[in-house]
């Protein structure tokens, strides 16, 4: 196959499909958000990328501070905290600011966040210059475990996956196990009658939307593991996430995924096979034939729009 | 009934507005400007056809198409390919191992020219794939999903993978397509070199020409009764269903007549320009494209194209000298046109021209014309918006 041999080949799928693991654990983080904003809420967050770009130079910042100031075993876990607080902010000003008076206009959404995505990279750009910049981490971190001699696991993958794992579950706790997330589905299921039995529909909003940042934010602290930052880091995710969303069924927690797993495995091991690029057109143009015959998503919710 | 050349030219309004426009386009910025600027301005107005087919499909049908770049490019593409292949002829290729093939399939050592290039040695069949492969292209994606009612945000967001895939599909496919650089070194057309100043006059005024033409086409069909079922279909797309119209096929209409403007405005820019990128096909300049006619107004045909040279005059001047400012600016234009001019540079003239006395005469005559389905646009597409 290919001019390799069997075991080869075996060793190969493990590694790519690790490979995939890191790359399913981003795009999942990713998704989550966009999945919370956009399933729940109908809004486009075009932005979304810089959201994930605002964690990760978050990361990197704290990671200079680190360096100098002798504590670079132990930042990472503050850094995750502090990605998630300062994006989450944010996105609560741009909810305020911007979003909550284009609820009824979803295309328009789109192209707001679309400029402000455009100003925020800019701003990055300004700051941080143009150069991509890369965390310094923690020992921990680095290496790589080898289950046997020609399987070649790197530890940041690992811890990637833990974290992506940690927040999936935690936004499932969200959503499905608190108080909030009651009122979240409530108003995505009903406003009007949300609105009647009491709850501040516009605050859940506000706090959905900064929530799906906030996650983004995490995303950007984890993407710093795996590759250096750069202004326009967010604008590489963004499709492939928004694909992740409506490829498994928005609103569907499980969907996002699996669709996840799935197209990030498959970039991950067609790259092998092709070139990047084609690995990438033959990923995306599956989903999208997918998506016209099942345009709904793989896993839909049952509910009529 | 309305006459013909009322469908046409819509009203007397358009008859002024479209006379502002050629005045503009084919007296005042010829005599005005320097070959280099005009031919800058000939580029811009290739964008144009691409916002007047976002017009069509966004603002009247209620379709945000994020991939009308692919359709600009495709159309491109074709003009490129059959230019390409007048410049290799086998003597000014000698030094390549494989003469008479274009440079770059030379340099990625491909031996004989691919089949889907045949066609394009002859300039009839050029333009015939110029105006059919985008339609078709848009027939296949325009079938697939308004037939299962996708729409709204879902098509936006899957147009936008498709140009995406296209794009690095052409990146990636260098020997076939040229790759990043796109396809370059365009010299003449049927031995007519289109580099001279005179040629680039002449293909001034046959693109503008064609705008017009694109814009009458436009307007016939949204005075129509077709137009009306678009802006119907945009407002209360069940009641049009239920009132028995096959509502996707008038989309799918739309988004092929879209496409085939688009791919015009495509054709030309190789043309003037010389070449052809796919920094034309992707998710950047497909959005932005979003913006010419979002800026000179969604609804406006006259408009788009106004934006479109606003939008890119503004552009060249900053990247010129503060590269820095422009993203702010257009990503504030962005924000800005949506928040707080939803009807773009037309909506604006609509509401101050009643104040200036010699206007308010044409402006209050066409506002008696309008019928409800057209005034009350605005208000009742925001409402619908939530339930799309």
């Amino acid at each position: 196959m290919f001019g390799y041999s069997m075991a080869e080949v075996g060793n190969i799928m493990v590694m790519q499909g690790f490979a995939g693991l890191s790359m399913f654990s981003v795009l999942l983080l990713m998704a989550l958000g966009l999945a919370i904003i956009f399933g729940q809420m109908g809004v486009i967050n075009m932005a979304h990328g810089e959201f994930m770009t605002i964690g990760a130079y978050t990361t990197v910042m704290l990671s200079k501070l680190a360096v100098a100031y002798g504590f670079v075993n132990y930042y990472f876990i503050f850094a995750i905290i502090v990605a998630f607080i300062l994006a989450f902010a944010i996105g609560y000003l741009v909810e305020f600011t911007l979003i909550r008076h284009l609820y009824k206009r979803p295309l328009d959404t789109l192209l707001a966040t679309w400029g402000l995505s455009l100003v925020m990279q800019q701003i990055f750009r300004s700051s941080f210059g143009a150069k991509e910049v890369s965390a310094e981490l923690p020992e921990w971190l680095l290496g790589s475990f080898q289950p046997t001699p020609d399987i070649d696991i790197p530890i940041n993958g690992v811890f990637v996956m833990g974290l992506a794992a940690v927040v999936t579950f935690g936004v499932f706790l969200f959503m499905f196990r608190s108080q909030w997330g009651l009122r979240v589905r409530a108003t995505v299921q009903n406003r009007v009658m949300a609105g009647a039995v009491g709850i501040n529909t516009k605050k859940v909003d506000r706090v959905t939307f900064a929530l799906g940042c906030g996650i983004a934010g995490v995303a950007g602290a984890a993407f710093t593991t795996i590759a250096s930052t750069g202004p326009t880091t967010g604008t590489l995710y963004i499709v492939d996430s928004f694909m992740v969303v409506v490829f498994g069924g928005a609103a569907s927690l499980f969907g996002t995924i699996a669709s996840a797993f799935g197209i990030a495995q498959a970039q991950s091991i067609l790259q092998f096979f092709m070139t990047s690029s084609m690995g990438k057109v033959a990923t995306l143009l599956t989903i999208v034939g997918i998506l016209m015959m099942r345009p709904e998503g793989l896993f839909a919710s049952k509910v009529r729009k | 009934m309305k006459t013909l050349s009322d469908k046409l030219l819509g009203g007397k309004q358009g008859v002024l507005g479209l006379a502002l426009l050629a005045l503009l386009i084919l007296v005042i910025l010829p005599l005005g400007l320097d070959i280099f600027r005009l031919n800058l301005v000939g580029k811009y107005l290739t964008y144009a056809f691409v916002a007047l087919s976002l017009v069509l499909l966004w603002g009247n049908g209620g379709i945000l198409s994020l991939g009308q770049g692919m359709f600009f490019g495709l159309g491109g593409y074709c003009m490129a390919m059959f230019l390409k292949l007048e410049a290799s002829d086998p003597i000014s290729t000698k030094i390549q191992t494989t003469p008479g093939i274009p440079d770059f399939m030379d340099w990625n050592q491909l031996t004989a020219l691919p089949w889907f290039w045949e066609p394009f040695k002859s300039l009839p069949l050029t333009i015939l794939a110029i105006l059919i492969v985008p339609t078709i292209f848009a027939y296949i994606i325009g079938f697939a999903m308004f037939k299962r009612r996708v729409g709204g945000v879902y098509f936006a967001i899957i147009t936008q993978a498709i140009a995406l895939i296209l794009s690095i599909l052409i990146v990636g496919q260098q020997g076939y397509t040229g790759g990043v650089n796109g396809i370059t070194d365009l010299k003449t057309m049927l031995g007519w070199d289109i580099r001279t100043d005179s040629a680039k006059y002449i293909l001034y005024y046959v693109n503008a020409l064609l705008l017009f033409g694109c814009i009458f086409l436009s307007r016939y069909i949204l005075t129509s009764k077709f137009g009306m079922l678009l802006l119907a279909m945009r407002d209360k797309e069940e009641r049009v269903r239920f009132s028995g119209y096959d509502v996707s096929d008038f989309k799918i209409f739309t988004f092929c007549v879209a496409a085939m403007i688009s791919a015009i405005g495509g054709a030309m820019f190789t043309l003037q320009v010389g070449f052809m990128s796919p920094s034309f096909v992707g998710i950047v300049p497909s959005i932005e494209m979003v913006i010419f006619a979002a800026v000179g107004g969604r609804m406006s045909l006259i408009g788009a194209v106004y934006g479109t040279l606003l939008v890119n005059y503004g552009k060249t001047v900053f990247s010129e000298t503060y590269p820095e400012l422009w993203l702010f600016l257009m990503g504030g234009l962005f924000i800005a046109v949506v928040m707080f001019f939803p009807d773009g540079l037309a909506g604006i003239y609509q509401k101050h021209a009643r104040k200036i006395p010699f206007l308010k005469r044409w402006v209050a005559e066409e506002k008696q014309k309008q019928t409800d389905a057209h005034a009350s646009h605005g208000k009742v597409g925001t409402k619908l918006g939530a339930e799309a």
